[in-house]
């Protein structure tokens, strides 16, 4: 069999060592009214030819040969052959949690730089070896916010964060704590109006998107001071991680607890995932931190090395006490985002966010007579466009091989007029034109041509 | 930077079984290399690229100067795309992992994982895929997931599947939180889980994180739960309680079916945790012993990279009675194909964004699809063998936690390696200089000492061999010379590190050196 190495001579040595007639009366102790009588109803294997054939034929039926402008937290970037050649070695690809530190100090010492470079991206103190996702990252730092200012009923969290995000909060919290969500609605600007004092007061957290699900940017050092007065943390969420790259970083803004989506920095789309959750928070709340964490230390003959520490959080030792059940999270991701974070470096990280932010306010130009830029609030790489009759454009650009963004009125029914449009390092000119040519059709009047 | 210094005293001896060799079988031929923040030089970088390209204003014109950072980035490397190539490939070469050695983690299933799946998941067509493209351009991903999601409904014999969850604690957080809506349906949500004491430390955090207080449970003599013990503990506030069969000790979980049906008098469910579905291929179904809801995990299983600890996947699997509660958005067949629908007023919401780990679910699709129902029984049946040829072979030479038959682990006591004062964890550790990962050790909690073993049907006897004979090479050390084995390990990159150093003093990152002033 495939991957099964055993020869039948070798079965047989092997069954007589152990003392059992057959293979199948290692199995005899499962009770007999339990054990499956037909096999099971799987379609016969392939070989890896076949297998590869039907899997090319399966993707072939995807199309990914569109110019799409789809961000709305999953985000296009370029990603240099060395990042996923370097991840994807067998060494780094087919460990496990390094349980045994002398012998996985390639991932300790990987997962400590990830942190050391998240940490600085952030302008953090700490950051956590990685989560789920920028969702799940959200609500971890929501349940960690409950757990920093306990009795507090409220959790604030903008209309502007993206909805997804939002929605898993509001799974994770469901029934479980005695807290409720307050929804804070955005401004005629696209930024979020900063609560009264009163829900502040009642709020163990203030969530807020930076940039926002409308790619608008956040007052962070504004909503730091308000909220700090009534002793609500502050907790910002990034979808788009390479905006940090040229943004007053969450740290430095004086956010509590600063989370992430790191999918943008050197992982393919993959449909939605695997992504990343980057979690950073403050050195004095570090024992709250859900996830892991590496620590330097030294060896016996004092020589510096990293391992697994402060697990006393963690659900192996604490088990119902634990800070989150996390266990197996994103572990690989985070070596590839520090191969690519590391290849770019501080020069081409913020070159690449420079182009980004020139290339979405280029597009926006030429948009212009299209249609309109529906916040006046600033933005990163990604705007809401208004133009009358969003959705029936949208689809009259999709039959001509253009993805003309992300149709807002499915997540806020009062932005049925509007596109949420992306444009990244990989939208040339040409891409650009093909979407102003497909949006500035009117569709009544290409219906009638057609 | 002393590196490689104290590892060219490597032994020579590479016979295992045989005399014991000095110092084990890894050698020297690793380059040290400093962190990455230590290399390059200011103003280096790997790749750049040109901001004006599409021309468009420059940010200080548009993002006003109290929302721009001003720091330059410090704190990030400044590298050469050689330095990056050099510095990763080092340390790729200081872990051991499962392709390049025997990773017998117990319940962590560290079994081959097929190169031709990488190739597969990393096809333009899957990897290249936006999650918001509309459904009609998404049909080959689409398609393959509900095919993945039939393949682990019979698997498991339950008929309801969401992809969603990201790895086994996600699964089991995503479960619970079903059971909590389905007595919360019923009037309820009731107050208490019930998991055994031999689980894993996710179930009871699972189980916390969705508002549940936990009872642990013992097992009886044999390492089995007694139907007794479990009614002793049910009640009406009882909301759910949680197995895993075969259990941590490898054990089949025999009176599971009478557990059940106990747990379900009570109007409570019954949570089976798929760790170990590596054991059950073709042998049974958690749905045929009356569970409700299982996670999978599909890196353990199903083949998929452990990463060093994830990306995973973890896959729920649920009873009829529990189909309204699965996550949103659901994969729906329509007429002209699938697409994702919200509408299903039950259901306990989202668990996170987009769709999963939809990279890792098109490698267990492969694998399963290479494998087909006879591979994948043959899988767990050469898993079974392999595991119990382990336990057979050292049974003479580490006590077994229990005698009771096992399946696909075993686990293993350091209770006569005590008196030479060498425990479990000198063990573990002089492993290492032969050569080999260590299994899973003190875990399950219930087993003092615990050696537990997990070799996964991709080794063959002779690594199998290899194997035991370092492990009787080691006890013998233990009795002989006991310092070679408390000191271990002697091979290995680093020596033991000092944990306790590091939780008391935490450093979690590097900093940039502070100029003097």
């Amino acid at each position: 069999m495939r991957y099964t190495p055993h020869t039948q001579p070798e079965i047989a040595a092997m069954l007589e060592a152990i003392g059992a007639p057959s293979v199948a009366a290692l199995v005899d102790h499962v009770p007999a009214d339990l054990r499956a009588t037909a096999t099971l109803a799987l379609p016969a294997g392939l070989d890896e030819r076949a297998m590869r054939t039907e899997l090319a034929g399966l993707a072939a039926r995807n199309r990914t040969d569109s110019v799409a402008f789809l961000g709305a937290g999953a985000y296009p970037h370029f990603i240099p052959a060395a990042v996923e050649q370097l991840a994807g070695r067998a060494e780094f690809a087919t460990a496990y949690t390094p349980y045994q530190p002398e012998v996985s100090q390639g991932t300790l010492q990987a997962s400590f730089e990830f942190q050391s470079s998240i940490a600085a991206l952030l302008g953090m103190e700490v950051a956590n070896a990685g989560m789920y996702d920028g969702a799940t990252a959200t609500a971890e730092a929501v349940l960690m916010s409950q757990r920093l200012r306990p009795g507090r009923p409220l959790v604030l969290l903008s209309r502007a964060l993206h909805p997804q995000y939002r929605a898993v909060i509001t799974t994770y919290l469901e029934g479980i704590r005695d807290v409720e969500i307050v929804e804070v609605p955005y401004g005629p600007d696209g930024t979020t109006p900063l609560p009264a004092a009163d829900l502040l007061r009642r709020a163990s957290c203030l969530v807020l998107g930076y940039p926002n699900v409308f790619g608008v940017i956040e007052d962070l050092t504004r909503a730091a001071e308000v909220a700090h007065a009534e002793d609500c943390l502050l907790v910002s969420a990034t979808a788009e991680a390479l905006a940090l790259a040229l943004l007053k970083s969450p740290g430095a803004s004086d956010v509590d607890i600063a989370v992430a989506e790191g999918q943008s920095l050197g992982l393919s789309l993959a449909y939605g995932g695997p992504g990343l959750g980057l979690f950073t928070s403050r050195e004095r709340f570090v024992r709250n931190l859900p996830g892991r964490l590496v620590g330097e230390t030294v060896d016996v003959n004092g020589r510096r090395g990293y391992v697994l520490t402060l697990a006393t959080r963690e659900q192996h030792i604490r088990r119902e006490r634990a800070t989150s059940n996390i266990c197996t999270n994103q572990g690989l991701c985070a070596v590839q985002v520090v191969v690519y974070l590391s290849l770019l470096g501080r020069h081409g990280l913020a070159s690449l966010a420079e182009r980004n932010v020139r290339g979405a306010h280029a597009l926006a130009e030429r948009l212009r007579g299209v249609g309109s830029l529906h916040f006046s609030g600033p933005f990163f790489n990604e705007f809401v466009l208004t133009i009358p009759g969003a959705r029936r454009r949208w689809e009259h650009a999709l039959a001509a091989g253009v993805v003309a963004g992300h149709p807002l009125g499915t997540w806020y029914p009062e932005l049925e007029d509007a596109l949420l449009i992306c444009a990244t390092e990989l939208h040339d000119a040409a891409a650009m034109e093909r979407l102003v040519t497909a949006l500035g059709v009117e569709p009544a009047r290409a219906e009638r041509r057609a | 930077m002393s590196g490689a210094t104290n590892m060219s005293t490597a032994g020579s001896d590479s016979e295992m079984g045989g005399t014991p060799a000095a110092m084990g079988v890894l050698r020297a031929g690793l380059l040290p290399e400093p962190l990455i923040f230590e290399r390059g030089a200011e103003g280096r970088t790997g790749l750049t690229c040109d901001p004006a390209e599409v021309g468009g204003p420059a940010s200080a014109d548009v993002i006003p100067a109290a929302l721009r950072r001003e720091d330059g980035l410090a704190g990030l490397p400044q590298v050469s795309e050689l330095d990056v190539v050099r510095h990763f490939t080092r340390l790729s070469q200081w872990n051991l992992s499962a392709a390049t050695t025997l990773y017998p983690l117990g319940s962590c299933t560290m079994k081959y994982n097929p190169i031709v799946n990488e190739a597969v998941a990393r096809m333009p067509g899957f990897a290249a895929l936006h999650p918001l493209i509309p459904d009609a351009w998404a049909q080959g991903t689409l398609e393959l997931m509900a095919r993945l999601a039939d393949f682990l409904a019979e698997v498991s014999g339950l008929p309801g599947i969401s992809l969603q969850p990201a790895a086994g604690a996600h699964g089991e957080l995503t479960g619970i939180k079903m059971v909590r809506a389905y007595h919360a349906d019923r009037g309820n949500p009731r107050t208490r889980v019930l998991i055994p004491a031999s689980a894993h430390g996710t179930n009871p955090a699972s189980a916390a994180l969705c508002g549940y207080s936990v009872t642990e449970l013992p097992a009886n003599d044999a390492g089995i739960l007694e139907v007794d013990t479990v009614r002793k503990h049910l009640g009406p506030d009882v909301a759910a309680m949680m197995v895993t069969n075969p259990n941590t000790l490898g054990v089949f979980e025999r009176n599971i079916r009478a557990i059940a049906e106990a747990v379900h008098e009570v109007g409570a469910l019954l949570y089976c945790d798929g760790a170990n579905m590596n054991a059950l291929m073709g042998v049974a179904k958690p749905g045929d012993m009356g569970a409700d809801v299982l996670q999978f995990n599909l890196h353990k299983t199903f083949s998929t990279p452990h990463g060093g600890g994830g990306p995973g996947a973890g896959p729920v699997a649920v009873s009829e009675r529990l189909e309204p509660y699965l996550p949103i958005p659901r994969l729906v067949r329509g007429a002209d194909g699938y697409r994702w629908s919200e509408d299903f007023p039950h259901a306990i919401g989202r668990v996170r964004s987009f769709h999963g780990n939809v990279g890792m679910l098109v490698r267990a699709y492969c694998y399963m699809r290479s494998l087909g129902a006879e591979g994948l029984t043959d899988v767990t049946a050469m898993a079974v063998l392999n595991a119990n040829y382990i336990r057979a072979r050292l049974a003479g030479v580490l006590p077994l936690a229990f005698e009771t038959p096992s399946l696909h682990e075993c686990v293993f006591t350091d209770r006569d390696l005590d008196r030479h004062g060498v425990h479990t964890l000198d063990l573990a550790k002089r492993l290492l200089d032969y050569g080999f990962f260590a299994p899973t050790i003190y875990f399950p909690l219930v087993v003092p000492g615990a050696i537990m073993i997990e070799p996964t049907e991709t080794e063959s006897k002779q690594t199998l061999d290899e194997f035991i004979g370092a492990v009787e090479a080691i006890v013998a050390e233990a009795r002989d010379t006991p310092a070679l084995v408390k000191d271990a390990p002697h091979a290995t990159f680093v020596g033991r590190l000092d944990e306790t150093r590091a939780a008391r003093r935490p450093v979690l990152r590097w900093r940039p050196p502070t100029p003097a002033a």
